[in-house]
């Protein structure tokens, strides 16, 4: 899925040899990025045929699973601000590859609770949901994540207009601050917020940098 | 008349040692043949890592259940104290001192002592015991525990009248527990149980498992197993026991009342704020294509313990 932008500002691609982002052909830089996108099944594939996965592989799988969704969600996030602080143009290319990674990992997340943790079962889902805070909000982050990435091909931001799209895609902000809460109310019980406290930081930083970029170049309008 | 044994009536030596021959072979057919009726009784083989702690297997006191792996015993722990990873334990704990060792029994009591480990140890007879062990994070083991009863200790300090709880502290060595230098708890770790609770013939004062002393990860030299409750009441690396009048703090209750009480019983239809408890999953055992299994009131020890609850509503003192 895509960041919201107010204001799309094109840059100009590098002319010579075709595009190139940070001087690598474009294609290269994507496929690159796209393997970097499954370094975390990857790893845990490595990790299940060396007997890496801890006495309590499921456990382990389903906490890396929302691990990588957040992580692959912030940089999402981050790719906005690095096109711009860099004018590396190329970058608002690989967005949505990225974004795709955070609804996959985002899945695989959900679908690993639902088959290892809950059996599949619905009335025990639900119930999970209705009484536990802490999965109401993580459940709705994902729901939201479905239709940024259904709306995330080049046909449904023709089919619902640029700036439709782009309010519709300004979702990731509430689903990064519900699954950060998500983890944060998870790390509650055991009083100990290290990670979660660096993924917010990440997280105000990112935000931060938006507000303020929004408010410069009004400003530069006025 | 003398009492006095002519030489006819002495076995001669060869048949005196001869005898005893067959009473060695008889005990080993017996051994042997309990062995074949107790298939899990062969699962447990020391795996040679530390000092062997002999003891007497308590069968009374035994599940049948397929015992947990020795890696998985060791390498999968909750020591925060070492750091809340579930592996840090085993990666930390390798500096922990466990020599010289004292436990400090001190309060409502008749005689407070200072015992060494040396004494402790000597004690009682150890007995093996295999228990189940239900973590309050939703996984269980079956662990081949090595101790005696924890109201061994307590008939010989002679608790006064006025001891209705016990609370246990355990130790902080700050150089070799990285886990104390951060305040995820407030060290050290406290825990108690009620009298009845602490005297109960399932209540262990554990020094081994696996037929050999505990390793530092799993709460070296001894410490507290409470097989009903959730695996936190069971404290590790203990240093002191006090007799109290009031209910003692508890670790686990300071850091976050609304999440953990002082009973912490094994309770499927409790359950935790952020899960439920109604299922749990034996490591090593239910894997990806098989369900969690179900949780049983006090741990399956509910006809030994049942009755120290009879009349108290377990959902508000959870």
């Amino acid at each position: 899925m895509s960041m919201a932008e107010s204001r799309p500002a094109p840059k100009e691609l590098p002319r010579r040899r075709g595009p190139q982002v940070f001087g690598i052909p474009f294609n290269v830089f994507r496929a690159g990025v796209f393997l970097l996108g499954l370094f975390p099944l990857a790893r845990w594939l490595v990790l299940g045929f060396t007997g890496g996965l801890t006495a309590d592989p499921i456990s382990f799988l389903i906490k890396s699973a929302g691990t990588w969704t957040l992580v692959v969600l912030l940089v999402t996030l981050a790719i906005t601000p690095l096109r711009v602080i860099t004018g590396q143009a190329g970058l608002v290319k690989v967005r949505r590859m990225a974004g795709l990674f955070t609804l996959f990992y985002a899945s695989l997340h959900f679908m690993s609770y639902v088959w290892w943790d809950q059996w599949f079962s619905i009335p025990a889902i639900a119930d999970d949901i209705l009484k536990r805070p802490f999965i109401l909000v993580g459940f709705l982050a994902f729901l939201a994540l479905i239709p940024l990435g259904v709306t995330s091909t080049k046909g449904w931001v023709r089919r619902l207009g640029g700036m439709n799209w782009q309010r519709l895609h300004r979702l990731i902000y509430p689903i990064g601050a519900l699954a950060l809460l998500h983890l944060w109310w998870i790390r509650s019980g055991k009083n100990d917020f290290l990670d979660a406290g660096v993924y917010l930081g990440v997280l105000i930083a990112l935000l931060g940098w938006r507000v303020w970029h929004a408010w410069r170049r009004r400003a530069s309008i006025s | 008349m003398p009492n006095r044994i002519t030489p006819s009536e002495i076995s001669p030596k060869s048949i005196f040692l001869n005898r005893r021959a067959l009473i060695a072979q008889a005990s080993a057919a017996l051994a042997l043949g309990a062995a074949g009726v107790q298939p899990a009784r062969a699962a447990i083989t020391p795996p040679g890592k530390n000092p062997s702690l002999p003891s007497k297997p308590n069968p009374a006191y035994s599940t049948k259940e397929q015992v947990t792996s020795y890696e998985d015993v060791t390498n999968y722990n909750n020591f925060y104290e070492f750091g809340t990873g579930k592996d840090d334990p085993a990666a930390y704990a390798g500096d922990f001192r466990t020599r010289p060792w004292t436990v400090a029994i001190e309060g409502e009591v008749q005689k407070p002592q200072t015992l060494g480990i040396e004494d402790l140890l000597k004690l009682a007879g150890m007995e093996e015991r295999i228990y189940r062990l239900r973590c309050v994070e939703g996984w269980s083991m079956v662990i081949p525990w090595i101790g005696y009863p924890l109201a061994e200790l307590i008939k010989r300090a002679e608790p006064t009248g006025k001891a209705k709880y016990v609370a246990f502290e355990t130790a902080v060595q700050e150089d070799t527990m990285p886990g104390v230098r951060r305040a995820v708890l407030d060290w050290p770790y406290v825990e108690g149980l009620r009298m009845d609770e602490a005297m109960h013939p399932l209540t262990l004062l554990a020094f081994g498992l696996y037929g050999e002393v505990l390793p530092n990860q799993n709460g070296a030299p001894l410490r507290i197993v409470v097989p009903w409750k959730y695996g936190f009441k069971s404290v590790k690396s203990l240093v002191r026991i006090r007799f109290t009048e009031e209910e003692p703090p508890t670790s686990w209750v300071k850091s976050a009342a609304q999440e953990y009480g002082f009973y912490a019983n094994v309770n499927p239809n409790v359950p935790h704020p952020r899960w439920s408890q109604a299922t749990e999953r034996r490591i090593g055992e239910d894997g990806f294509f098989s369900p969690k299994r179900e949780t049983m009131l006090f741990n399956g020890y509910a006809d030994e313990v049942a009755s120290l609850y009879a009349g108290m509503d377990l959902k508000t003192n959870y």
